[in-house]
């Protein structure tokens, strides 16, 4: 195991985020903040409470949900596509190091900027609105998968992608609105029941239901759906990255 | 990682040059046919010699950079094996990568990184610990000292490309690839450059070069090797080669045009030339004997008046472009 090179992968990632500060930390944490203001106070005002939580607090789990699988996916997409892009990835395929711990590296990286962000807007929501956390060690579990799984997938992406456009695709037109058709903003059983058992189908449903139990016990789905979904995702993307590797797809004719 | 940094030292200490020295870079039957379908690497053998500095020539799209990039780790082989230092590039890779540093063509750089810590980043990248006294000796003689808090995107492309060789040499290789070093870079900067890579040989380090530039191999290599069409078509000594291919010439000017060449002289290999005002005379300047006196005397002897006389060496030059052209 070759970890003076994950390390220096992971600093270099850090570094990377320091330099844009404003951009990786301070921007999504802004607009996550409005999404409280405007929802949570303005709208939350004429919603009555769901299942005993009040609807500004109630949003809190779903918006750091969609901001982790928003942030996680670009930031690792974009990590691993411009050295492609810009050809400096000619230096990681000549070093000595595996796979698995360039994947480390540059997943570990966008992970941990993920779960940091997460954390700040947990901060900044408790500014807003009285939170509690009910079970925050399962919180964290869910915040650290989520952010794995969906850094994995970015790091698919920003292989996959051979220009920009593709590389803001699949954030745009699918993690985004199924980020919102998830729960994200209201608890499934508001829905038509056509429409409880169609989003049954989404699996940010799962991801949303199971860290708003951590926070407040009241889930859409069962905990162990929610926890099977998550782990089935990162086991799918693990897979895809493990078969990335081996056929040098897209990296390595 | 502690493991492998011992192995590296003793595989140095135990490998001083010599003449029967076994090579450090041995390719046995490397092929590369791209999912294209595309050809670059017929069967190729080559066999790269401790401390020597080789130069690869050949046209564009010979097969150059697929070749350096498949022993690099860049691009995965169809078939063969490569060896470096022993180590197999496939199933060994880790032993194999950390012997060999690479200067890619193209200038790529992370532009908002600073100089050192490019550098520094490729150290690690390459499993070493830090170790800023190697990094402060690479940067000084790659004269970068002075710019190592400069951002890359602010050098000039002759500094981006000493950034690269720094990188390249940042975890100590014993192998040094440098695929077109002198690409677009002034006059000035070759010279620096070819400096730098001589006092890398002198430090034990062996230089595999691809240059499209004949002077560059003509000057700096021990060795040559033409690739074309993805087959390595001649290894010689850059001085055999010069001597065994490397014919002379000398051309008469005349002060009259000669419509034939006289009977007289039609023992001697001669072309008319330039509307017959020439006389071109090869031969070969290593024998004992060149002809050149019985010429003259036998040109002087036909009444011939010589304006001017000259002798030209056929550089290397000429001799990759008849070997390219034989070939085609």
């Amino acid at each position: 195991m070759n970890l003076t090179a994950v390390r220096a992968i992971y600093r270099f990632e850090m570094a990377r985020a320091r330099r844009t500060l404003l951009q990786s930390i301070v921007s999504p944490v802004l607009s996550t903040s409005l999404y409280f203001v405007v929802f949570g106070g303005a709208i939350g005002s004429r919603i009555s409470e769901i299942q005993g939580v009040s609807y500004g607090a109630f949003i809190v789990p779903g918006l750091i949900m969609l901001m982790l699988l928003t942030q996680s996916v670009s930031n690792a997409s974009f990590a691993i596509f411009f050295p492609k892009f810009s050809g400096t990835i000619y230096e990681l395929l000549s070093a000595p190091i595996s796979h698995f711990e360039i994947v480390l590296g540059y997943v570990g990286a966008a992970a941990t900027k993920s779960v940091i962000l997460g954390l700040l807007i947990l901060a900044t929501a408790s500014l807003f609105v009285p939170l509690q956390i009910q079970h925050p060690i399962w919180m964290l579990l869910f915040l650290v998968l989520t952010a794995m799984t969906f850094s994995l997938l970015g790091f698919i992406i920003g292989i996959w992608a051979d220009n920009f456009e593709k590389l803001q695709l699949v954030p745009l037109l699918v993690i985004t609105p199924l980020t919102f058709l998830g729960g994200t903003f209201y608890s499934i059983d508001m829905l038509p029941s056509i429409w409880q058992t169609l989003t049954l189908a989404n699996p940010v449903v799962y991801l949303v239901s199971g860290f708003r139990w951590s926070f407040f016990g009241i889930n859409d789905v069962s905990l162990a759906a929610s926890l099977g979904m998550i782990l089935l995702f990162l086991g799918l993307c693990l897979a895809i990255v493990a078969w990335i590797f081996r056929t040098g797809y897209r990296i390595r004719p | 990682m502690n493991d492998s940094l011992t192995v590296t030292q003793q595989s140095r200490a135990t490998s001083a040059p010599s003449d029967v020295a076994p090579a450090i870079v041995s390719v046995r039957n490397l092929t590369k046919t791209y999912a294209s379908g595309y050809q670059a690497l017929k069967p190729i053998d080559l066999e790269i010699r401790r401390g020597e500095i080789f130069a690869l020539l050949g046209p564009n799209g010979a097969g150059k950079t697929t070749l350096i990039s498949i022993i690099c780790g860049l691009v995965n082989p169809s078939g063969g094996t490569v060896l470096a230092d022993g180590h197999d590039i496939v199933r060994d890779y880790r032993a194999a990568r950390e012997r060999i540093g690479l200067v890619p063509q193209e200038l790529t750089s992370d532009a908002f990184e600073s100089v050192w810590n490019t550098v520094s980043f490729s150290r690690g990248l390459f499993g070493k610990p830090a170790d800023p006294a190697h990094v402060e000796r690479v940067l000084k003689d790659l004269a970068l000292w002075d710019k190592r808090d400069n951002k890359l995107i602010t050098l000039s492309g002759g500094m981006k490309r000493r950034v690269l060789i720094a990188k390249a040499l940042s975890h100590e290789p014993q192998i040094l690839f440098l695929d077109e070093p002198t690409a677009g870079v002034d006059v000035e900067l070759r010279r620096d450059m070819w400096n730098v890579v001589r006092r890398l040989r002198e430090a034990g380090v062996t230089i595999i070069l691809t240059t499209h530039y004949i002077e560059e191999a003509e000057e700096m290599a021990d060795r040559i090797g033409v690739i074309n069409k993805g087959e390595i078509i001649l290894v010689r000594e850059k001085r055999e080669l010069m001597r065994q291919l490397g014919r002379k010439q000398m051309t008469l000017q005349l002060q009259q045009p000669l419509a034939a060449i006289p009977p007289a002289l039609a023992d001697y290999p001669l072309e008319l030339a330039d509307d017959g005002f020439e006389l071109t005379y090869s031969y070969d300047s290593q024998q004992e004997q060149t002809g050149i006196t019985g010429l003259l005397n036998a040109v002087n002897a036909a009444g011939i008046e010589v304006k001017d006389l000259q002798t030209r060496q056929s550089s290397l030059e000429d001799i990759f472009v008849n070997l390219v052209k034989e070939r085609q």
